[in-house]
């Protein structure tokens, strides 16, 4: 009964869609306000119904119902609660309705929120968005259905893969999926900018707000799902430039440019057509990360959906809207007009540097992740494109982007001055010069490029914090006034300060990773002792235990510095019987940011067990950066100018009364 | 080159059928005696892609054949090879599709152009944008359409309470 009334609920939301799809662009066009007030309620009710069907498939999930396919394929009666749960969007059908249920979450908050909009844009906007989730609701209802039955139903689900029973599987997904989806909005702003013909500085207002949202989500997104891959799949490596990975790489480098591209268009009125065209790629790239994970086209440790009837209906999905997308960009865009003149050094200036370095660099990402499919369609020659390729382009266009991150907020805007921002950069340059300096003494005879890398990241840090020190006039004027200009900045300022100094921040991490990272590979046996990084990690044995739905090995190490005792850590090889599968839980030992990393390789017949040690110097920055940048971008959506008619404070208010009493 | 791939597709059938459990990346056994020579192995297995893998290079793979690669590579080094003569044995006999990082040649021309020259259109366009300004502003203003009647209400509503705390001085 549940299952049919979670997929008679998504039937009833794909037809609310379809009437939201066609009703406001009619009122549209005929300004009839209450035809286009239809949206609204349809948005509203659509969330209702996604919501609805999205809790019966959990509710399945958590009372382990085999009598539905999917459940059965992808739990077990005996996974922990958490996973029953998690699972739901483990596999490709639920993970597509969760992806359905954030778009329909989207659509909601546009039509509660939305009310200081212009009816017609609204109208536009939630048409728009209908038409996504329209096309998602046939794919899911045509190809992918989370609630059919099976006939017999079995005793037991085949459980979910091993590797995805992890508090990991919890976060990533629906994150990456309000980064992903989020972008739908930018989207449909743009295409109902593009429709309506008509766009400002007020459109630009409203779409940060949304795109920063989905921004937020896809930087932690996808710095979870590092920090996933770092400690889930054992052996270390936090960044594979695997084509999943990319797929979601692509829409943040284009999401990062739409901000800023947006913030030149808001304050300046200038690069419309740009941030429009913007907007447009970043859901393209959205579908297109989409598309790869989805069909399977791609051979890769994410994907787990291989029928090519689904690869070819989302391929179908994005062939319509991002063709028709940009086909309508191609016919309307000339009509909005350019405006706001700036000097090449300038902060649009800047702004516009920012846009070319990223956008290329989506650019490689995207031609390096398809030129291999596309290769093979071609001429049947197979090519590998990984990492020492990726890590080789990207470079070059990197170093530039991060010298020219801290002018970019020192630059006035329409003329700035670029020797001024130099000057104001003193300190940040003299800093780097220390770092390096102190890096290269330290490790001397050691990495040349690495000193280089960090001076580069301090730079950046420093910059930001110069860029702060200046505008609040730091050792010019008295510390407390100083500090009253703080509390008085705008949290958007603060918000750039955070963004960009947790980008150097990430810098130092992957710089000290890669180039000072040490490792032990060896056969232990019990009382062995191995040498790590000034650590010694004696094993001290090895015990069997039994868990939940595994069995697992545990092996026990006493780690000691310098003949004192820190620690004990305890790594462990995992068996899922259900599924016959293997997975390592590899031990980590935080120190500051730095990590000690042990996964444990097979026992072999003389009581030895292969072990791999790794020393991990400021490891963690690597994640702190992008949590950082997270936090400067939640700043900046909590500033109060960043939304159009907010209520003005209680000054505004006392002062309009005391107006009033004279 | 058809024999090739049906070498490969046999490998790939003998892996799955084996139901190769997870082993380790680089094994103990493995390990060269001279560091500098394993430290050699270890950066050119990275440069090398497991072939029945996705998107792994030897030296983080599992896969058993991953450890047959592993162990050619150092005993080309062992035997005296440079790193170009090792990556040259390898490509010679398992084809470019080995590489993480493809050769510059005919096939990969593009793929390793597009870079620079999606940054050179960027630049160039930005160039001509720049100097087709002022032009493109002459054109401005005139060309918004005018705001409906609800939209100069709500207009009016914003700055009244916009400046109302200026009006009071």
């Amino acid at each position: 009964m549940i299952a049919e009334s979670g997929h008679y609920a998504l039937v009833l939301a794909l037809g609310l869609a379809l009437i939201q799809s066609v009703v406001p662009l009619l009122g549209a066009r005929w300004r009839d306000a209450a035809l286009m007030n239809v949206a609204r309620s349809t948005a509203l009710a659509q969330l209702l119904f996604v919501a609805a069907s999205f809790a019966a498939l959990v509710t399945l999930h958590v009372t382990s119902d085999f009598s539905v396919l999917n459940v059965y394929e992808n739990s077990h009666s005996l996974k922990p609660l958490l996973y029953k749960i998690t699972g739901v969007w483990g596999n490709h059908e639920g993970s597509m309705l969760l992806w359905v249920s954030i778009l329909a979450l989207f659509g909601g908050l546009v039509a509660a929120f939305g009310s200081n909009l212009p009816l017609s844009l609204r109208a536009h906007v939630l048409a728009v968005q209908a038409w996504v989730a329209s096309a998602f609701y046939l794919f899911i209802l045509i190809t992918s259905n989370p609630f059919l039955r099976i006939a017999n139903p079995p005793i037991e689900g085949r459980d979910l893969n091993p590797v995805l029973q992890d508090i990991g599987l919890a976060v990533h997904p629906p994150m990456l999926y309000l980064g992903y989806v989020g972008f739908s909005i930018s989207f449909s702003f743009a295409v109902a900018a593009l429709l309506e013909g008509r766009i400002d500085a007020a459109w630009a207002r409203w779409v940060r707000p949304w795109t920063l949202v989905a921004w937020i989500f896809l930087t932690l997104g996808i710095a979870m799902g590092s920090y996933w891959a770092y400690y889930e799949l054992g052996w270390g490596g936090w960044w594979f430039w695997d084509p999943v990975e990319n797929a979601s790489l692509m829409p943040w480098l284009a999401g990062t440019a739409l901000l800023h591209s947006a913030l030149v268009m808001e304050k300046r009125n200038a690069l419309k057509v740009w941030t429009v065209l913007l907007a447009i790629l970043t859901f393209s790239l959205s579908l297109l990360g989409t598309f790869l994970v989805r069909s399977g086209v791609l051979t890769s440790v994410h994907a787990f959906a291989t029928d090519p009837t689904r690869g070819v209906f989302i391929l179908l999905i994005l062939c319509v809207f991002i063709g028709g997308s940009l086909s309508l960009y191609a016919w309307r865009a000339s009509a909005l007009k350019q405006g706001g003149l700036f000097a090449p050094i300038s902060r649009e200036g800047a702004l516009v540097l920012n846009n070319l370095l990223l956008t290329t660099a989506c650019a490689t990402v995207f031609v390096g992740t398809l030129y291999p499919l596309a290769l093979e369609v071609l001429t049947g020659e197979k090519i590998s494109v990984g990492a020492p390729f990726f890590n080789f382009t990207f470079a070059p266009l990197f170093v530039p982007l991060l010298i020219a991150v801290p002018f970019g907020p020192l630059l006035a805007w329409k003329r700035g001055d670029l020797v001024g921002a130099a000057q104001r950069l003193l300190a940040a340059g003299i800093a780097a010069l220390l770092a390096i300096a102190l890096v290269l003494a330290w490790t001397y005879g050691g990495a040349t490029l690495a000193p280089l890398a960090i001076g580069l990241a301090v730079f950046v840090v420093a910059g930001a914090l110069c860029d702060l020190a200046e505008r609040i006039a730091l050792f010019r004027v008295p510390l407390p006034i100083s500090l009253r200009r703080a509390r008085g900045l705008p949290r958007a300022t603060w918000g750039t300060v955070f963004a960009h100094a947790g980008l150097g921040v990430a810098l130092i991490g992957i710089v000290c990773e890669t180039t000072w990272n040490s490792e032990y590979i060896g056969a232990m046996k019990p009382d062995d002792v191995a040498k790590v990084a000034r650590y010694e990690l004696r094993l001290d044995g090895l015990t069997q235990r039994q868990g939940p739905n595994f069995r697992e090995l545990l092996a026990q190490f006493n780690v000691s510095r310098d003949g004192d005792k820190v620690s004990v850590m305890t790594p462990s090889k995992r068996n899922f019987t259900t599924r016959g599968a293997a997975t390592t839980e590899a031990a980590l030992l935080t120190r500051g940011a730095s990590q000690l990393y042990i996964s444990l390789g097979d026992a072999s017949a003389d009581g030895a067990i292969a072990v791999r040690i790794y020393h991990k110097p400021l490891v963690l920055l690597i994640w702190w950066g992008p949590v950082l940048m997270a936090f400067g971008g939640v700043l900046s959506l909590s500033d109060r100018r960043l939304r159009v008619g907010a209520p003005k404070p209680a000054k505004a208010a006392a002062a309009r009364a005391l107006q009033a009493a004279e | 080159m058809m024999r090739a791939r049906s070498l490969f597709a046999g490998v790939i059938a003998l892996t799955v059928s084996l139901g190769a459990l997870p082993a380790h990346a680089v094994l103990p056994d493995e390990i060269m005696a001279d560091p500098a020579k394993e430290a050699r192995a270890r950066d050119l297995s990275r440069e090398l892609r497991c072939m029945v893998c996705q998107n792994q290079s030897i030296d983080d793979s599992e896969a058993p054949l991953a450890r047959d690669l592993r162990l050619l590579v150092r005993e080309r080094i062992a035997a005296g090879d440079d790193d170009r003569q090792v990556i040259d044995f390898l490509v010679a006999r398992y084809g470019e599709f080995v590489l993480l990082k493809p050769r510059l040649n005919e096939h990969t021309l593009l793929l390793w152009l597009s870079p620079p020259l999606v940054l050179l259109a960027g630049g160039l366009a930005l160039w001509r944008f720049g100097r087709r300004k002022p032009m493109a502003a002459n054109g401005e203003g005139g060309a918004a359409p005018p705001l409906t009647p609800d939209e100069q209400a709500r207009l009016d509503q914003l700055l009244a309470a916009d400046s109302a705390p200026e009006q009071r001085g």
